[in-house]
């Protein structure tokens, strides 16, 4: 085949980046696999993957906890994204500015601000007690902390801006005469979110959804901090048999649950990714 | 013959995925001539100047300069400089700064490049120029930069790969007259590619017909115009009618149910040809006068003239006229011996039914095809 | 509608600010409750400052931040050169093995390099994760954000532009630092900075790959956290928070008074 020139040597240019890769992110997930499947003796084995149906209840429990929490975050983001995009350019600038803000405090400084806030002798407490107090009476005080409803909170707090900036940006790129001429052809207001501005925002959720859900599912210190550790998440439990904080350490069931992760959410990813494209291709039908 | 060729190709193949882009192209050009390579999208014609110009290489054959052969000699060592089709400024250098690139390159003192920025300048136009940013040119000034900077560094041959393509008409049509002055007063070679084939036409000594990797005809543009070799070449320069004809003897054709008067030899008794009859070298004359008789089926104001379309025994013919017809009118043609050409059936036989005028939009419409198939081959 | 917008928006900033204004609030504390503010004052920013392990993680965080991030630039704009080149199956192999560290979940991603890490290490006597280990894994998961913001330049530059630099005589090599890179440059540095912040504050992947003795900060503020949790983290996070704002309002300010200045 003919020689074109190319900018720059194809082979030389790459050849670091996929050494580097092949050793650092290919044998390593070829690793995890290697020990899901293999005893400490290093012989073949399936009992690793028995530990996935003794954990199955962790694990509906992380997916239920992440379906809520992404579900929250769609729902709160979108109105917010939808009016940043139809803002000015400076505001728009500004806004997501002070979007990705929060983002850079330290999270677990920020997630055991939670705390201050939600615990016991917390803020909130503390002032609805003072109210009751002016009226003479008594308080015990809300449980707001150390459930499951505070580690969805914390998820939804950590990762609402990743659903929303993507959300964001997606709606920045409607062209507005698009919704001119869908008024122009007689939807009202409704009609034209419904069919114009939704189905091509949809993949700005989609890569909403992915970027909350993945960090969601697998997170183990949101789970600790604001569960109070009676709820652990499967992040916690592959934490525990790689680190051994609770005195056991087993690379391979570690590896077995890590797998599961990846699995989920590849499968996930996939059927988002067929999501998307049907809407894509009935969205623009639709118009 | 020999002496005074700049460039030769022999034997050039590409291919690219399998996809073969040009078929053993063999091709002079001459020192200081305009020689235009001419086609529609994908024909090979950009591949081609990509291999002079040194960005790609050849699977087959050799490539020539100035005696030696250049193959594998990298695009920065070649005497040859090309303008872009989109020009290809450098958006981080200012008009001086663009055109003293090459310069600057060659070590030369500052002195002579300031000197040589303002020659070049002053060549294209854009005196005073020097210190303002690419961004706020407009379209043709930006063209006139490609052009100053190419011709700055002094290359024995320029390339122009669709270098007008951006502009508008008008713009365009200024544009052709001043590159062919600034070719010849200047004296080097230019090779031009286009699949416009008016400008093609008006400023080419030469012109290279090509189409899906072949060369299908070289020649003068009178030449090429008058005396087309196949039916595809009749097709893409200009309008023409082109049907099935039978060679009956030397200067003797029948086409159309008549036998005519015609020029050409050197063909077979009874040999099938094609024959092409330019629509402004038809006469309208009474049906009783008429070589050929045919129904007027619609009839367009173009200005100079008018453009009849008549149905003679199914086929569509077109005939400018100045004269006007009314729909729906026989007429009668006449044919001149010299109206008529012969070209020997090749493999675009019969692919133009009717009248044909080769069509930009079918150009642009195959365009985007041959963007998605071959992005490498770049032959827009 | 718009009204309502309004309100909404301003309850949701409310929302992801509250947290962070608590948080600067009681590192001005003058007791040591995380839960009662009993007064101001300036105490635990002077701890902070007398905390060695505190300081040195940051330190140390810098270090690999500036390292990885410069490290992952060169890596990931070859590499971006190179995928932009390219064409087909290769192409869409390298895409996906780029894409993998930012699909996978961070814990997978840092568990399987600490499985690498434990296994080679395990064939040495005398060497544990630390300083190296900690280098690798931030180089490689930042490698991918640098080729993804590299590549769209690449491929919105016209390809040409080099050609012409190579036709007018310039070399390979210099073609490339001459006129290309110029054209890249801004991708170039956004991928630089965001290397640079997602090492600065990544904790998974440092808490798994790091070892005992060379710690990020975001590694010691969570073995911090485990302890009576101290308002020192609060005066760093208020002091580092603020050199970010300044930081952005900074750059914020400059964007404008750029584009005036290119017309």
């Amino acid at each position: 085949m003919s020689k074109a020139v190319t900018i720059g040597n194809k082979k030389a240019t790459v050849a670091p980046f996929s050494s580097w890769m092949v050793v650092f992110v290919l044998v390593p997930m070829a690793l995890v696999v290697y020990y899901a499947f293999t005893s400490s003796e290093g012989g073949f084995t399936l009992d690793n993957l028995k530990w996935i149906y003794t954990y199955r209840s962790t694990m509906f429990l992380s997916l239920r906890l992440a379906f809520t929490a992404t579900a929250i975050c769609l729902l709160l983001a979108y109105p917010i994204a939808y009016s940043m995009s139809r803002a000015s350019e400076k505001i728009q600038r500004n806004a997501t500015l002070i979007i990705m803000l929060p983002m850079w405090m330290n999270f677990l400084v920020r997630t055991y601000s939670w705390m201050t806030i939600l615990e016991n002798n917390g803020l909130i407490n503390s002032a609805l007690r003072s109210v009751f107090s002016l009226f003479g009476g008594e308080f015990d005080g809300f449980q707001l902390i150390n459930n499951r409803g505070a580690i969805v909170l914390g998820m939804v707090y950590n990762f609402l801006p990743y659903m929303i900036l993507p959300i964001y940006t997606s709606l920045t790129k409607i062209d507005n005469s698009l919704l001119e001429a869908a008024r122009d052809l007689g939807s009202d207001g409704f009609n034209v979110f419904r069919r114009v501005i939704l189905p091509l925002s949809v993949p700005g959720i989609i890569s909403g959804i992915t970027m909350v859900f993945i960090p969601s599912i697998s997170t183990f210190i949101i789970s600790r901090i604001l569960g109070g550790g009676k709820d652990f998440l499967i992040g916690d439990l592959i934490e525990d048999y790689f680190l051994g904080n609770s005195g056991v350490v087993n690379y391979n069931i570690g590896a077995a649950l890590s797998m599961v992760l990846m699995v989920l959410i590849l499968v996930a990813t996939f059927f988002m990714n067929h999501f998307d494209k049907d809407a894509k291709t009935s969205g623009g039908g639709r118009i | 013959m020999e002496n005074n060729v700049i460039i030769d190709l022999k034997n050039i193949s590409v291919a690219f995925d399998g996809e073969q882009i040009l078929k053993s192209i063999n091709l002079y050009i001459r020192d200081g001539e305009f020689i235009t390579f001419l086609g529609p999208s994908g024909c090979g014609k950009t591949t081609t100047l990509r291999i002079v110009a040194g960005f790609l290489e050849p699977d087959d054959g050799d490539v020539i300069f100035d005696g030696k052969k250049i193959n594998g000699v990298p695009p920065h060592k070649r005497k040859v400089n090309t303008i872009f089709q989109r020009y290809a400024l450098f958006p981080h250098l200012n008009v001086a700064e663009n055109i003293a690139f090459g310069l600057k390159l060659k070590k030369m003192p500052k002195d002579k490049i300031d000197k040589k920025v303002e020659e070049m300048l002053a060549l294209v136009n854009l005196k005073g120029f020097g210190n303002r940013n690419i961004n706020s040119l407009s379209g043709g000034q930006q063209q006139r930069v490609a052009i100053a900077r190419a011709l700055a560094v002094d290359p024995k041959v320029l390339l122009l790969d669709e270098p007008l393509g951006a502009l508008d008409l008008k713009l365009r049509k200024d544009m052709q007259v001043e590159l062919k002055k600034i070719q010849q007063s200047l004296g080097i070679t230019f090779i031009y590619v286009t699949h416009d084939q008016e400008e093609a036409l008006s400023m080419s000594d030469t012109i290279v017909v090509m189409d899906s990797g072949k060369i299908q005809q070289i020649g003068t543009p009178t030449d090429i115009y008058n005396e087309p070799k196949n039916a595809f070449v009749a097709d893409f320069i200009g309008e023409s009618n082109i049907v099935d004809g039978i060679m009956k003897e030397d200067r003797v054709v029948e086409f159309s149910g008549h036998v005519f008067d015609c020029l050409d030899t050197g063909f077979g008794k009874n040999e099938a040809v094609d024959v092409v009859v330019r629509p402004e070298d038809v006469d309208v004359v009474p049906v009783s006068q008429g070589m050929l008789t045919g129904t007027v089926t619609s009839v367009t104001f173009k200005g100079v003239h008018y453009e009849i379309i008549v149905d003679i025994g199914g086929f569509l013919w077109m005939i400018q006229s100045t004269d006007i017809q009314y729909e729906g009118s026989e007429i009668g043609l006449l044919i001149e011996p010299d109206a008529i050409h012969i070209m020997k059936k090749s493999e675009y036989s019969g692919t133009f039914g009717d009248f044909s005028s080769y069509s930009d939009e079918f150009d642009e419409l195959s365009d985007v095809n041959a963007g998605l198939d071959t992005e490498d081959s770049d032959d827009e | 509608m718009k009204k309502f917008l309004k309100v909404y928006n301003a309850l949701i900033l409310a929302f992801l600010y509250l947290p962070i204004l608590v948080v600067i609030i009681f590192s001005f504390n003058s007791g040591s409750s995380r839960a009662k503010f009993e007064g101001f004052s300036l105490q635990w920013y002077i701890e902070l400052f007398q905390d060695e392990l505190i300081l040195q993680s940051l330190y140390y965080s810098i270090i690999i931040a500036v390292l990885s991030a410069l490290i992952a630039t060169v890596i990931g704009t070859l590499a971006a050169v190179g995928i932009n080149s390219m064409r087909g199956w290769k192409k869409s192999a390298l895409l996906s093995v780029n894409n993998i560290p930012v699909v996978n979940p961070e814990i997978v991603t840092a568990i399987s390099m600490m499985i690498l890490f434990v296994f080679v290490l395990s064939h040495f006597n005398n060497m544990e994760m630390g300083f190296g280990t900690l280098l690798i894994s931030h180089i490689t998961f930042n490698i991918p954000y640098v080729v993804l913001s590299v590549l769209p330049k690449l491929k919105g530059m016209d390809q040409n532009i080099y050609y012409a630099a190579l036709d007018l005589g310039c070399p390979p090599v210099k073609s490339f630092i001459k006129v290309v890179i110029p054209q890249i440059l801004p991708g170039i540095i956004s991928g630089l900075i965001m290397a640079f912040t997602l090492s600065l504050d990544d904790f998974v992947i440092s808490y798994f790959n790091s070892g005992a003795t060379f710690q990020t900060l975001p590694v010691t503020i969570y073995s911090m956290t485990k302890k009576p949790y101290s308002l020192k983290l609060n005066a760093l996070s208020t002091l580092l928070f603020a050199v970010i704002l300044v930081l952005m309002l900074i750059s914020n300010i400059k964007k404008p008074v750029n584009k005036k200045a290119k017309k």
